[in-house]
């Protein structure tokens, strides 16, 4: 049976250098993963704090045998952001596309088509394969069943889903992490640093609902898709996505690793995971074309 | 890019409101056909391909265009109906298609050759490397702007663009940067981008409660009401919030004090929004926008514009939203 890749997508917070130095550290020498997403792309701010860690970075992490991947800018908007990204796409190694902005760059050229770009279907997967995607990782809220439709269309490229973190839900041009500050976007004092996994959202009742990271909102919950390789090999998936949380990642990653190996069952990798200190409770709608916020009911 | 007498985009939820908004000298409206092919995919709202075609028919005698929206994305397995839309909206002898499917672009652009392709705002694309590459791509001639730049960012973008582009300036405002957005999905299953629906009808509770009403979606409280208040549509992002002890509010988009400022920056066409609306507020909001944009147009000073708009500023929290960079 063919293997399922794990792949460990970019962070989606703003963690100082040193702290993503140190996880990157441990990810390159310790964590059961494959490939390896780097780079800034919910905010162009932040990049200067970054930008001088990632080389690195990137050392470290192809020494441990990682494959890496530069990921651009979800939505990318001042001079200085189209440039960095126009940079990265210029990169001998495999970038993320997060943007249609880094496609032109990019064109012909190796990419991943990143969840925030709107692949929903089999045509525009094939009008993106023809201009060099070969990774693509779907929206979030595409089911599992929808994707292997799609998978199934197009055997010559990898069908990645989102597995594991909170969900990225949506960005927007205000920064909520200034607004509750009393900052203005373009003095934020970057407080969204005080919030490693996200600030927590609930709505007036006290349910737990979302997270603010910047721009970006993502779910309160965790996702946390454990299916066994059989069912993502019969649909064409031949990669999940972890995304970091500052939950132990090498656990996370060993706990996959151990159920698609068929060394761990689902509802054991669930439970797992269900230990760890996670920011929110473990949620899995969206691949079983549910709402994302879906609770199962085994744990 | 240089423009002539900017041109108003209307909303048109059926087609009576079509008429209206044609009726109260909108240049053009924008609508959809039923079901999931369209991004204002609501009950009892929306055209049948006849109706669309009585609907051009109207528009043209009166010499106006009617532009389609097939801007929602197709999910896999299921392309070919977005494209069968496409293809009926072309027949129906539609001025322009929106969408922003890569892949109903791209049908639209081998096979219809002669037929105007817009760049739906659900596309987001905000830069002239992503403009660029709808222009090239698919021939795009029209881009609905992101609500996410504000004037001078529009007036900088139409200097490095050849197409045109349109801005939102009246209606409901999506705080997130639309087709980007999975609350909805996420809370109640249904879909901007896959369904044409944000926040479901199916999903809205309003229960009262001691001393109020709660607006739920899915079970979350979005908002809540005290008796004497109005109560709103529990739409997702509108809601308010606790997150580290502070809330947020609604409100929703009026630019229209900003028009003069969006036809200095370029700007071909103003957008309203609300094909969920009925036809008194379409024929409302089509008037008094007709009204300032001629204003505009002859050279009419601010106050005069002010007067003009005073109206549609009623009731309700309004905002320029991004048009003015401290929003964000």
């Amino acid at each position: 049976m063919a293997r399922i890749a794990l792949t460990l997508g970019p962070v989606f917070f703003h963690w100082p250098a040193d702290r993503l130095a140190n996880f990157y550290r441990r990810i390159a020498d310790e964590a059961a993963i494959d490939r390896v997403h780097i780079g800034e792309v919910v905010c162009g701010k932040r990049m200067p704090f970054s930008d001088p860690v990632w080389p690195e970075i990137i050392e470290r992490l192809e020494r441990g045998g990682k494959e890496v991947v530069l990921s651009t800018l979800a939505a990318p908007a001042t001079v200085r952001e189209r440039k960095a990204v126009e940079e990265l796409c210029s990169d001998g190694r495999l970038v993320e596309i997060n943007d249609i902005t880094a496609l032109p760059t990019r064109f012909g050229q190796p990419f991943v088509a990143g969840p925030f770009v709107n692949v929903y279907n089999e045509a525009s997967a094939q009008f993106l394969i023809r201009r060099g995607a070969r990774t693509i990782c779907p929206p979030v809220e595409l089911s599992l069943a929808v994707t292997g439709t799609m998978a199934r269309a197009c055997p010559e490229v990898e069908f990645e889903l989102f597995a594991f973190g909170r969900l990225p839900l949506a960005l927007s041009g205000r920064c909520y992490h200034a607004r509750l500050h009393g900052l203005h976007k373009d003095s934020c004092q970057f407080t969204c640093e005080e919030n490693p996994d996200g600030l927590s959202v609930d709505t007036l009742d006290g349910q737990e609902f979302l997270a603010v990271n910047g721009v970006q909102t993502l779910s309160h919950q965790v996702q946390a898709f454990c299916p066994e390789s059989a069912d993502l090999l019969a649909c064409g998936v031949t990669r999940l996505r972890l995304s970091p949380q500052t939950v132990d990642m090498v656990i996370v990653a060993q706990t996959y690793r151990a159920l698609l190996d068929g060394a761990e069952t689902p509802t054991g990798a669930r439970f797992i995971l269900s230990c760890l200190d996670l920011p929110g409770a473990l949620a899995v709608g969206f691949p079983h074309g549910r709402p994302g916020c879906h609770v199962p009911d085994t744990i | 890019m240089t423009v002539g007498q900017m041109e108003l985009v209307c909303p048109a939820g059926a087609p009576a409101t079509l008429r209206a908004a044609i009726t109260a000298r909108a240049d053009a409206v924008y609508c959809g056909f039923q079901g999931e092919t369209n991004a204002r995919n609501f009950p009892g709202l929306n055209f049948s391909p006849a109706e669309l075609a009585d609907g051009v028919r109207f528009a043209r005698d009166h010499g106006k265009k009617v532009l389609v929206a097939i801007n929602t994305f197709a999910p896999a397995g299921r392309v070919d109906q977005w494209r069968k839309a496409a293809d009926e909206a072309a027949a129906c002898g539609a001025d322009a298609i929106i969408a922003a499917d890569l892949a109903v672009l791209d049908h639209v652009a081998n096979n219809h050759k002669g037929l105007r392709l817009h760049l739906s705002v659900q596309a987001a694309a905000a830069t002239p490397e992503a403009i660029g590459f709808y222009a090239e791509a698919f021939g795009v001639r029209r881009v609905v702007l992101p609500r996410v730049l504000s004037i001078q960012e529009i007036a900088t973008l139409n200097r490095s663009i050849n197409v045109e582009t349109e801005a939102f300036v009246f209606g409901e405002l999506c705080v997130m940067i639309e087709g980007r957005c999975f609350l909805s999905s996420y809370a109640a299953e249904k879909s901007p981008n896959l369904n044409g629906v944000c926040s479901p009808p199916e999903a809205v509770s309003y229960d009262q409660e001691a001393g109020s009403t709660a607006a739920r979606l899915s079970g979350f409280t979005i908002d809540r009401y005290a008796p004497d208040q109005p109560t709103g549509y529990p739409t997702l992002c509108k809601g308010r919030f606790s997150a580290g002890g502070t809330t947020s509010y609604p409100v929703s988009l009026n630019a229209g004090g900003l028009i003069a400022g969006l036809k200095a920056a370029g700007v071909t066409a103003l957008k309203i929004e609300g094909r969920q609306r009925g036809k008194g507020y379409v024929t409302e909001g089509v008037r008094t926008f007709r009204k300032a944009v001629d204003a505009i147009e002859a050279g009419g000073d601010a106050p005069e514009i002010d007067r003009i708009l005073a109206r549609m500023s009623e009731g309700g929290r309004r905002t320029t939203g991004a048009y003015k960079k401290t929003w964000r």
